[in-house]
């Protein structure tokens, strides 16, 4: 059973939830950019919640499938069509073997996770699945995607046998609600004070919640750079490099931020003005270079309030979920 | 600012987002630092809590990343709300207490074999005019040193070190470089470091080793680590050649 890539697109690779306990050797966390997307995507199709799937950019890759395969989408919505008829999005989906998976756009969002049931064969390194690419380790290869390659999956829940497919896919009713998952436009983006937020001059404190900042075209999996309003410190000392976190969001001398993502190095120098708060790391996943964020100042009792009802969310969702397709194999 | 009162330990706690706590001990470059560092990164990782995710070392700090949603669910009593970050900072107080700063830090000495000069270090002789030196001197100097590992960052297994000699501390280029090589030896400043893997970079590269740094498939994943000595071992091309080969 196995995926093959036709056509790659901007940047597939596989991700999981991260390569966690190696950072004080400098090797970074990675994994998904929106994990809250990528867990939704394994719920769908009966997996672990941290399995590793495709993280798809922008433009989505063309996929054949093999064989028979249950599989999800979930994050982004790039246009998914199987045998150039519209697929459906945040549901389980049944493929038939010798389909062709499409994205014929990006209508919403920046990333889409792909799941299918069982996980992909892909061979741990340091406990991880997830592509780092500047290693070259972990995913396929160490890489992106390229065309002809050849994704090999494990083998499906057993259950698999009984389901019966019309046409070349079919789907239940049920979904799971994407407005809880995908950002509106110009999302308000919450953080908590950073490390060095009181070097900060009074006048930058006003002016970061008060402006929009635009996400630049140099914005990848390490960062967004933002442009807007310049912010500034009040002493120009230098600080000696420290562990940086997901959502870190550091100011250079020229003023402008930049947002530590998944791919982030695991120490820095720049001083760190603010931190997004766990729950809305996924919501920056999903914007697009070329759009714009605000900020709004919480307290770290308001960001830990707000991840765990996150999770509790999630723990509800998965409940739901796995009694749906349990429902859904039987009858 | 949380001081042990029956020693000399004071430390501030600050928090790194919403799952991650930093544990300062000093400011600036120094021995005493980064033996409380490492002490105390040895016991949390001897008897990690529940919900202890890892550690990142640096120079003033040690920085404690854990899992708040395990944290909540260890502590939490009947409906009252808890705060994870005051529960791991309460956990790491107590744990402070029983740090021994008399106990000796065990250190290891890596040697790293470097090629110098020529090809493989091809700002040596920049170096050496900077300083008035001949290139033997410069390597007599960067070679003599012994260094200490306060942190690894940047990239996987790039170490930073202290102890680089005044005499041979030279600014990075002007106009930094497209590519470095793996194993490449350079200077910044009053840093010196090795690159484990290929990166663009502004250091002054006076060297080679053949030595792999990042080894992906081995835990732990870096030859060095923070709290090792490091020796720079002079060798010659042809020994370069054959331990690149071997």
């Amino acid at each position: 059973m196995s995926h093959r890539i036709i056509k790659p697109g901007l940047m597939t690779s596989i991700q999981d939830l991260g390569r966690k306990g190696f950072q004080q050797h400098g090797v970074i966390v990675g994994g998904a950019m929106d994990g809250y997307s990528l867990r939704m995507a394994n719920m769908l199709v009966g997996n672990d919640e941290g399995e590793a799937a495709l993280e798809i950019t922008l433009m989505g890759p063309t996929i054949k499938m093999e064989k028979d395969c249950l599989i999800s989408i979930t994050g982004a919505n790039l246009s998914p069509a199987i045998d150039n008829q519209a697929a459906p999005m945040w549901k389980p989906i049944h493929v038939k073997a010798g389909s062709i998976l499409r994205f014929e756009g990006c209508i919403s969002g920046c990333r889409a996770y792909l799941s299918v049931a069982g996980g992909y064969a892909i061979p741990e390194v340091l406990d991880s699945k997830s592509t780092y690419l500047r290693a070259g380790i972990g995913g396929y290869m160490g890489r992106a995607l390229k065309a002809g390659d050849i994704l090999a999956c494990n083998e499906p829940p057993s259950m698999m046998d009984r389901w019966e497919v019309k046409g070349s896919f079919s789907y239940p009713k049920w979904f799971v609600n994407e407005r809880e998952f995908m950002p509106v436009r110009n999302p308000l983006i919450r953080f908590i004070d950073g490390s060095q937020y009181e070097h900060f001059t009074n006048y930058s404190k006003l002016r970061f919640v008060e402006g929009s900042f635009k996400v630049s075209n140099q914005s990848d999996r390490m960062g967004y750079r933002l442009s807007g309003p310049a912010l500034e410190c009040q002493s120009h000392e230098e600080l000696l490099s420290e562990a940086v976190t997901n959502g870190s969001i550091q100011v250079p001398p020229d003023g402008n931020p930049i947002i530590l993502l998944a791919d982030r190095q695991t120490t820095g120098g720049y001083p760190k003005m603010a931190q997004v708060i766990s729950a809305d790391l996924p919501i920056i996943a999903q914007v697009k270079p070329g759009e714009s964020i605000q900020f709004s100042r919480v307290t770290l009792r308001e960001a830990e309030c707000l991840y765990l009802h996150k999770e509790r969310q999630m723990k509800e969702w998965k409940a739901s979920i796995s009694l749906a397709l349990h429902d859904w194999h039987i009858y | 600012m949380w001081k042990n009162p029956l020693n000399e330990t004071a430390c501030q706690m600050s928090p790194l987002g919403d799952s991650a706590i930093v544990l300062t001990f000093g400011n600036g470059i120094e021995y005493s630092i980064h033996k409380k560092i490492k002490l105390f990164m040895e016991m949390l990782e001897e008897e990690p809590f529940a919900g202890f995710v890892e550690c990142v070392p640096a120079f003033t700090n040690l920085t404690v990343f854990y899992e708040p949603l395990v944290i909540y669910n260890t502590h939490k009593q009947s409906d009252e709300a808890i705060s994870p970050y005051h529960v791991v900072r309460s956990i790491l107080e107590e744990k402070l207490l029983d740090l021994m700063e008399d106990k000796k830090l065990s250190h290891r000495t890596v040697t790293i074999p470097v090629c110098y000069g020529g090809e493989y270090g091809p700002d040596l002789e920049y170096v050496a005019r900077y300083h008035d030196l001949t290139t033997d001197e410069v390597i007599h100097i960067h070679s003599t040193g012994e260094y200490l590992i306060y942190m690894i960052g940047f990239a996987p297994g790039f170490p930073f070190l202290g102890g680089l000699s005044e005499d041979i501390a030279t600014p990075r280029r002007s106009s930094p470089r497209m590519t470095i090589p793996a194993g490449a030896v350079g200077i910044a400043g009053k840093q010196t470091g090795v690159y484990p893997i290929s990166t663009p970079g502004g250091w002054q590269l006076i060297g080679q080793t053949p030595a792999k740094l990042f080894l992906p498939n081995v835990n732990p994943p870096s030859l060095l680590q923070a709290g090792d000595m490091v020796k720079f071992q002079p060798i010659s091309e042809q020994e370069y050649k054959e331990m690149k080969g071997g």
